[in-house]
């Protein structure tokens, strides 16, 4: 599952980040700011219409991600497994 | 053989505060520095640098740099090159650190550690800092400072950034410290290189499974969560009251901006004249009076009078910036920012530019994506600055007339809202063509900007931000602004006016005889030669047009009530399609020359300046030919 799919609120994990072939430079950046496998996530709030931007908590801090950046991580459920 | 600089430093030893972005890194600073304090820039670089003196309670003097936040030593803003750089011991003019302080907060460990193994790794002796531990407490978090201290194979002090004594632990420790033998502090060999990306990713693997391990070690794995925040956020970042939140408040600052200010603004305005009459009564008329006064004193003033406003304005951007509001703004307005191409992070630089282009231009510092930061550059200017207002309000009480629509809405108001409105319509469609002209791979704009907790803004670091600000302003004035204001004085008074000229002076100047030419240039779109001269000086400032209007029509009234003698003189004389005309210039009117100097300096180099003044020479000629044009249609010639 990407990120961008993810039901609000409920926590999830960090599988990996797989950056677009135009832009390899975002998966360091997003590794960087705290989206490394393992790693607790949870989508805590949508724009308006559920658009971007996301607002995300990864680890203990709280980023905002556009919808191109959330598509980007692959997550597993943490709640059902 | 190319050229090497020898640089001496001063024998203190420094010591370099490293951490993660909002981890209280520059409150534990303003803490150990207190007011010695030094604020520059890193050389070659646009990178603000921050350096203090503390002197310990053992008497020994040593420097403290704050360094750019960074969240990994693997540089990818401009801020992470300077502090990768200042680490490896390769920054230009600067010594290596003697000892690193890797500030940590205790409330995002996990990602505040892998910077710690990173800075280990550089081999500088380093030691740890636990900040912000009170927050940590009171949300229940219990950290073994010795068991982590243990872990990481350095010493672990602890700190309160809010506190006036929370870094009274670090001082003591720096005092009873053998500056002779820090090695003890230092782990690994000292390579001192940089990561290139293959040693990044394995490092960023082998770092994130021994941080895991430390924290299962101190039993900290679990999250806490942040409540006040996500309460607060609730309402802040609600979809519908969000943005109207935003808006009322954006609304109130710009109240504030000009309601404030106006005190202030009158007291310099009477300094400026006082100093004026007082040079006046003791010098006699020769061309050093008027180089004080019509120089020095008008081109100064007349840049320094705006300095209320813009601390006014940086009054609230610290405070919201300082209680982590501004960039949940930045988030709010992401999705209407990305429409034309630029990201939530340009709105701080733009919301700047309304006070002066200059600051804002200084604020593009903080996007990460260089394409970003230079559209946002070259839109700037578009914001109506408060130099402009001077040349709005002689312009709309001369022409507009004084009325209400449908008793609602008052008309002179109305013309003023749609000139700020115009700035930023005209920015944003700037920026949406420019989206255009970007290929796919640089349209990549990130994103990703961290929304930290709120806390409550301390006074203390709020004075020291806003005189920081002000300084480097009044620095701008004192330096680059002089000058040209000299040489604009210069061209507008010589040669000097033969015997028995019946014009003013300024007409058979240099600045007169450039006017008279533009007035070819300008006619077409309703400008005659007065105001195609005035226009010359109002190079160094906006607002000095309305004074050199008054030079040009040879008042000799004194600055101060320039525009009341010019209203009823320009509205006989120009018809209402100039008068639009001008008003139409002035919207995107090519910019002021400091404006240029700072996009020169931001830039680094002469080519962005020099576009930018074309296409807003441009934008500004074809939307003053349509709108003298669609006048005189109308009729109003």
């Amino acid at each position: 599952m990407k990120l961008d799919q993810v039901e609000l609120g409920a926590l999830y994990r960090v599988n990996e980040v797989n950056a677009p072939k135009g832009a390899p430079q975002i998966k360091g950046q997003l590794e960087d700011i705290g989206f490394l496998p393992g790693e607790q996530v949870s989508v805590l709030r949508k724009g308006l219409f559920g658009k971007g931007p996301y607002m995300v908590r990864v680890g203990a801090s709280t980023f905002a991600l556009r919808q191109s950046e959330a598509r980007m991580i692959s997550v597993e459920s943490l709640s059902r497994a | 053989m190319p050229e090497s600089k020898v640089y001496f430093f001063p024998n203190e030893p420094l010591v370099a505060l490293l951490g993660n972005p909002n981890c209280g890194k520059t409150a534990l600073f303003n803490l150990l520095t207190g007011s010695r304090q030094k604020v520059a820039n890193y050389s070659g670089v646009t990178v603000e640098r921050k350096e203090g003196r503390l002197t310990l309670a053992s008497g020994k003097n040593i420097r403290v740099l704050d360094l750019p936040g960074a969240y990994s030593l693997y540089p990818r803003s401009l801020d992470e090159r300077v502090t990768c750089n200042v680490l490896l011991g390769r920054a230009e003019g600067e010594k290596r650190p003697d000892l690193v302080i890797c500030i940590l907060s205790a409330m995002n460990l996990r990602r505040n550690l892998r910077l710690v193994l990173a800075a280990k790794r550089l081999g500088l002796p380093c030691i740890v800092v636990l900040n912000m531990l009170d927050i940590a407490k009171r949300q229940g978090l219990q950290i073994d400072t010795a068991a982590l201290s243990l872990e990481l194979g350095l010493p672990v002090l602890t700190s309160v950034g809010i506190h006036s004594d929370g870094a009274d632990e670090i001082k003591y420790f720096l005092s009873n410290l053998d500056w002779r033998h820090l090695s003890a502090f230092q782990t690994g060999t000292s390579d001192a290189t940089l990561e290139n990306t293959a040693s990044h990713i394995a490092h960023a693997e082998s770092d994130n499974i021994q941080v895991q391990k430390i924290l299962q070690t101190l039993k900290l794995d679990q999250i806490i969560p942040d409540h006040l925040s996500d309460r607060l956020d609730a309402v802040l970042l609600h979809p519908v009251f969000g943005p109207m939140i935003l808006v009322t408040l954006l609304f109130f600052i710009f109240q504030a901006v000009f309601s404030w200010a106006t005190l202030p603004m009158d007291l310099i305005k009477a300094a400026v004249e006082f100093l004026g009459t007082q040079i006046t009564a003791v010098l006699p008329n020769t061309w050093l009076r008027s180089l004080l006064i019509n120089g020095i004193l008008a081109g100064l003033g007349g840049v320094i009078i705006f300095l209320p406003q813009i601390l006014i304005l940086f009054f609230f951007i610290l405070l919201l910036e300082e209680s982590g509001y501004l960039p949940r703004a930045a988030y709010l307005l992401d999705r209407l920012m990305g429409s034309v191409g630029l990201s939530g992070r340009s709105f701080i630089p733009l919301l700047s530019s309304f006070a002066c282009a200059i600051p804002g231009i200084m604020a593009t510092r903080s996007i990460s994506n260089s394409r970003d930061r230079l559209v946002t550059i070259l839109i700037a200017p578009m914001m109506t600055c408060s130099a402009r207002l001077p040349v709005y309000a002689l312009l709309i009480s001369a022409f507009i007339p004084e009325r209400s629509l449908w008793g609602l809405i008052d008309l002179q108001g109305l013309v003023l809202f749609l000139l700020y409105l115009a700035g930023i319509l005209g920015a944003m469609g700037v920026a949406w063509i420019l989206k255009h002209f970007t290929s796919a791979q640089f349209r990549m704009n990130a994103l990703m900007m961290e929304l930290p907790s709120y806390h409550l803004p301390r006074i203390g670091n709020l004075a020291m931000s806003l005189w920081q600000r002000a300084e480097i302003f009044l620095r701008r004035v004192g330096g680059i602004i002089l000058i040209m204001t000299l040489a604009l004085w210069a061209l507008s008074s010589f040669p000097l006016p033969p015997e028995g000229a019946t014009g003013s002076a300024i007409q058979y100047s240099f600045a007169g005889m450039l006017g008279q030419g533009l007035a070819y240039i300008f006619s077409p779109i309703g400008f005659n030669w007065q105001i195609s001269i005035a226009l010359v000086p109002g190079m160094a400032a906006r607002e000095v047009v309305v004074s050199s209007l008054a030079t040009v029509y040879a008042l000799s009234t004194s600055s101060a009530d320039a525009a009341e003698a010019l209203v009823p003189l320009i509205s006989a004389s120009w018809s209402l399609a100039t008068a639009l005309s001008l008003l139409a210039w002035f919207v995107f009117a090519p910019q002021c020359l400091s404006t240029i100097a700072a996009v020169k300096r931001e830039t680094g180099g002469w080519k962005i300046p020099i576009i930018m003044l074309s296409y807003l020479f441009a934008l500004a000629y074809l939307a003053s030919f349509i709108t003298y044009h669609i006048a005189i249609l109308l009729g109003l010639n």
